[in-house]
C-alpha cells in the first residue's frame, strides 16, 4: 500500500487527526508549545471543516472539565495542553480517569516553571504519571498523527474507557514539518465509528456520576481501575494490529533497534529516540554493541516488554528528560529498575538526566553517556543517577 | 414551558406543587437544610428533561454516597471550581450531539448547581467564563453563606459580623469582617439576558423564576438564599422563616435582571427591622446593638439603592 505524504507541521498533523475522528466538542486553551494545535482546530471549526463545538474556555482547569461534563454527556471529546495549563488541570485528569471517560489529549511536553521556561522536556508528562491515563509518547509525526486517531478507538472501547494521551515533544516535534501519511476521511470513519457510549448524561436514562466513595468502597474501586488500565494493554495491541492490516504502519510498545546481541541498551521516549537511533548506528560502526528501546507506551506500563527487550543486555543506559528533584533520579529509569528487582538476571540500570528545558542532546552526547557508564561500571561506582551536560 | 407547569404559576398554591420528587427522600442533609429545600424545588419546577452538575459541597455529599443515590435526573459531580464549565461542556455536547442528529432535537435543562463557595470564590472562574460563552445553562448558586460542607469556613458570600470557625468571633474581631460579595451584580455584568434572586420562603417568586430561567435562551444566573440551621445556628424548623425574615428585613432582597432591566419581585412595604433576622441566629449571638445598627445602616443604603435602580414592577 503506498500513499501520498504531505509535508505538515506535527501540530497539524494532531488537528488533522481529530478533525478526520470527526469529534464532537474540543476545549481548549492557548500556551506555547501547544497553541499551534489549538489554533488549527479553531481555524477548522470556522471554516466548517469541523463540525465539533469549539468551546474557547478560560483555562486549563476549565478544559478539562468541559471535556468531561461534553464526555460524561456521549460526546467525542479532544483537549491539549502544556507544562503550566497541565498542572493546572491536573485535578480533572484524576477526576476524568476516575469517573472512566474516553478523553483524548495532546500534551506537548514543555518543562515546569520556576524558572519560567518555554522549552521541552517531560517534567509535565511525569508529574501526572499517577493520574490513571492511557499515555503514549510519540517519535515523530507520523507517530502522533496515528496514536491521535488511535487514541479515540483505543479510550472508546467498552473494555478500557479511560482517557488517553499522546505526548509529544514541544518544539522538537511539534514546530517541525515533517511527511506524514494521512488517511482519507472513508477509511478513518471505517477505522473510528461513531461514539456510541453505554451510559451517558440525559433524561432518557438518568444515571448518577461521580457519586463519593467511603473507605468501605474506595479500595475496590481503585484496585478495579488499576486491573483495567492494565487491560488495556491487549486492546492498545490488538488496535495496533488492526491498524498495520488496514495502513501497513506497526507498533509495539518499545521498538526496539538493534537490540538482539546489544552488550548495553540505550532507553528513552520521545524524539530523541530518532537521534538516538542515529547514535546506536554510529557506535555499532565504531564496534561498540549498542542497541536502542524508545518507550511508546508508558501507561499502563509494558513491564514484559521492558523485561524481554532489556533483560539480556549488560548494560541499560536510561535517558530520562525529567528529574525527580530531591528523588532518585529519573522517573522512566526508576521504574525499569524496579522491573528487573525480582528477575534473576537484570541488567545494570544507568539513568541519566538529560535534555531538561530544551537542552540539546546530540548523538555524540549519547555516545559519550554509554562510555561513561561502561566507566562508572568498570570503577565500580555507578551514581544512581547523574544530570548529563550540565556546568557544574 | 409545558402546560402543567404554566399552570403552576396560575393561582399558585403549594398543594397544586408537581407530586414528583427529582431529589428523592433519603438523603442525609441534616434537618431543615435550606439547601435540600431549594434543591427539591428547582427540580420540581424544571422537570425530568433537566440534567445536573454538581459542584462539591453540602448539595452533593448529602445526595451521592456510592452506591446510592438520591438524583432521579441526570446528574455529575466532578470537582469543587468546576460545575458551571462541566455544565458548559454537556451544553456543547447536546449541541454537537443534536446537530450531528446523534441525540433527539429537544429542550433539555442544563443546570449548573454550586453553594457560595463554589460559585463566588473558587468557583468565580469557571462561572464568568461560562457566562461570557454564553451557554443556554441555568447558573444555581445555593447561597448557605458559608462552607457548611468542610464544617462551616467563612466565604465571600458570609455576612457581616457572622461567627464562622474561620472568621470566629473573638476578643479583636467580631466574626466576618467583609460585606457579603455582590454575586448578583457580578453575574450581571456580563450582560446575560436573567439574573435574579429568590429565596426558599418565597414559593411562588422562586417558581416563576426558575421557569424562566428555563425559557430564556441564554445563560441564566439564580441565586437562591438557602439557610443552613446547622451553620447559621438555628432550631431546624426555623430555616423557612429565617429565609423570611432576610427578605421582610430587606437584607437579601428578591429581584431579577432581564436583558438589563432590574425589577424588584417581591417588594417589601415595611421592612422588619435587621435586628430580628439578626437575633434569630446563632452565628451573630456576639453582636452588640451597636454593631446592629451598624449593620442596619448599611442594609438601608443597600435598599434604597436597590429601589433607585428597579423599574416599578
Ligand atoms: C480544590 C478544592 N479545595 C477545597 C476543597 C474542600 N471543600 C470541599 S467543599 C468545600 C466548601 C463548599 O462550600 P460551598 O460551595 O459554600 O457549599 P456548601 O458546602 O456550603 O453547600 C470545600 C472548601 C475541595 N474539595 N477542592
Ligand atoms: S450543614 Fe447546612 S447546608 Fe449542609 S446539609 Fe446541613 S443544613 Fe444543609
Ligand atoms: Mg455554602
Amino acid at each position: 500500500m503506498s500513499r501520498d505524504r504531505v509535508s505538515l507541521e506535527i501540530c497539524e498533523a494532531c488537528a488533522e487527526a481529530v478533525r478526520l475522528a470527526d469529534v464532537d466538542v474540543v476545549a481548549a486553551y492557548p500556551i506555547t508549545p501547544q497553541t499551534h494545535i489549538a489554533e488549527v482546530l479553531s481555524e477548522m471549526a470556522a471554516d466548517g471543516k469541523m463540525e465539533a463545538e469549539y468551546v474557547n474556555v478560560e483555562s486549563e482547569h476549565s478544559a478539562m472539565s468541559v471535556c468531561i461534563g461534553a464526555s460524561a454527556a456521549g460526546a467525542r471529546t479532544f483537549t491539549a495542553t502544556s507544562a503550566q495549563g497541565l498542572a493546572l488541570m491536573s485535578e480533572m485528569l484524576y477526576i476524568a480517569s476516575g469517573l472512566r471517560l474516553p478523553i483524548v489529549m495532546a500534551l506537548v511536553t514543555r518543562t515546569l516553571s520556576a524558572p519560567l521556561s518555554i522549552w521541552g522536556d517531560h517534567s509535565d508528562a511525569m508529574s501526572v504519571r499517577d493520574c490513571g491515563w492511557i499515555t503514549l509518547f510519540a517519535e515523530n509525526g507520523q507517530e502522533v498523527f496515528d496514536f491521535t486517531l488511535q487514541g479515540f478507538r483505543i479510550a472508546e472501547d467498552e473494555r478500557v474507557w479511560f482517557p488517553f494521551m499522546v505526548c509529544l515533544d514541544g518544539f522538537h516535534l511539534s514546530h517541525v514539518i515533517e511527511p506524514v501519511e494521512l488517511i482519507e476521511e472513508e477509511e478513518a470513519r471505517e477505522f473510528l465509528p461513531t461514539y456510541k457510549p453505554k451510559y451517558r448524561l440525559h433524561p432518557d436514562q438518568p444515571v448518577s456520576m461521580g457519586c463519593f466513595a467511603m473507605p468501605d468502597y474506595f479500595s475496590e474501586i481503585k484496585k478495579r481501575q488499576d486491573e483495567e488500565l492494565k487491560a488495556s494493554y491487549d486492546v492498545i495491541i490488538e488496535v495496533w494490529r488492526e491498524w498495520e492490516s488496514r495502513f501497513g504502519r506497526s507498533y509495539s510498545p518499545i521498538v526496539a533497534h538493534r537490540t538482539e546481541d546489544a552488550e548495553v541498551v540505550v532507553l528513552i521516549a520521545g524524539g530523541y529516540a530518532g537521534t538516538a537511533r542515529l547514535a546506536v548506528d554510529e557506535m555499532r560502526e565504531k564496534g561498540l554493541k549498542v542497541g536502542l528501546a524508545s518507550l511508546k507506551l508508558w501507561r499502563p506500563f509494558p513491564l514484559e516488554d521492558i523485561r524481554k527487550t532489556l533483560g539480556h543486555a549488560r548494560l541499560v543506559v536510561v535517558v530520562d528528560r525529567a528529574l525527580s528533584v530531591g528523588g532518585a533520579g529519573g522517573p522512566i529509569a526508576g521504574e525499569v529498575r524496579s522491573a528487573f528487582f525480582h528477575e534473576e538476571k537484570s541488567p545494570v540500570v544507568a539513568s541519566f538526566v538529560a535534555g531538561i528545558s530544551g537542552r540539546d542532546v546530540l548523538r555524540s552526547d549519547f555516545e559519550a553517556m554509554v562510555r561513561k557508564a561502561f566507566e562508572y561500571l568498570d570503577k565500580g561506582d555507578l551514581p544512581y543517577y547523574e544530570m548529563f551536560g550540565v556546568r557544574e | 414551558m409545558d402546560e402543567e407547569r404554566a399552570r403552576l404559576l396560575r393561582g399558585f398554591s403549594p398543594r397544586r406543587l408537581p407530586k414528583e420528587e427529582y431529589f428523592s427522600p433519603g438523603h442525609r442533609a441534616c434537618q431543615g437544610c435550606g439547601p435540600a429545600i431549594a434543591i427539591r424545588h428547582l427540580l420540581k419546577a424544571l422537570g425530568p428533561r433537566t440534567v445536573v452538575a454538581n459542584a462539591t459541597g453540602c448539595a452533593e455529599i448529602i445526595s451521592s454516597p456510592y452506591p446510592q443515590t438520591a438524583w432521579r435526573v441526570p446528574w455529575i459531580h466532578s470537582a469543587f471550581e468546576n460545575a458551571a464549565a462541566t455544565a458548559a461542556g454537556i451544553e456543547a455536547a447536546y449541541k454537537a450531539l443534536m446537530r450531528k442528529g446523534r441525540i433527539k432535537k429537544e429542550k433539555i435543562n442544563v443546570v449548573s448547581l454550586a453553594g457560595d463557595g463554589g460559585t463566588a470564590d473558587i468557583g468565580m472562574q469557571a462561572l464568568s467564563g461560562a457566562l461570557e460563552r454564553g451557554h443556554d445553562c441555568i447558573f444555581v448558586c445555593y447561597d448557605n453563606e458559608a462552607y457548611m460542607n468542610t464544617g462551616i469556613q467563612r466565604s465571600g458570600l458570609t455576612p457581616y459580623g457572622a461567627a464562622t470557625t474561620t472568621s470566629p468571633a473573638g476578643r479583636v474581631f467580631k466574626g466576618q469582617r467583609t460585606w457579603k460579595k455582590d454575586m448578583p451584580a457580578i453575574a450581571a455584568a456580563h450582560h446575560i439576558p436573567y439574573v435574579a434572586t429568590a429565596c426558599i420562603s418565597h414559593l411562588k417568586d422562586f417558581y416563576r423564576k426558575v421557569l424562566k430561567a428555563a425559557e430564556i435562551e441564554g445563560p441564566a444566573y439564580l441565586h437562591i438564599l438557602a439557610p443552613c440551621p446547622t451553620g447559621w445556628r438555628c432550631p431546624p424548623e426555623m430555616a423557612v422563616e429565617i429565609g423570611r425574615m432576610a427578605v421582610e428585613c430587606g437584607i437579601f432582597p428578591l429581584y431579577e435582571v432581564e436583558h438589563g432591566v432590574k425589577r424588584l419581585t417581591v417588594k417589601v412595604r415595611e421592612r422588619k427591622p435587621v435586628r430580628d433576622y439578626i437575633r434569630a441566629q446563632g452565628r451573630f449571638r456576639h453582636l452588640t446593638d451597636e454593631d446592629i445598627e451598624f449593620i442596619q445602616k448599611r442594609v438601608d443604603e443597600e435598599y434604597e439603592r436597590l429601589l433607585g435602580e428597579a423599574e416599578e414592577a
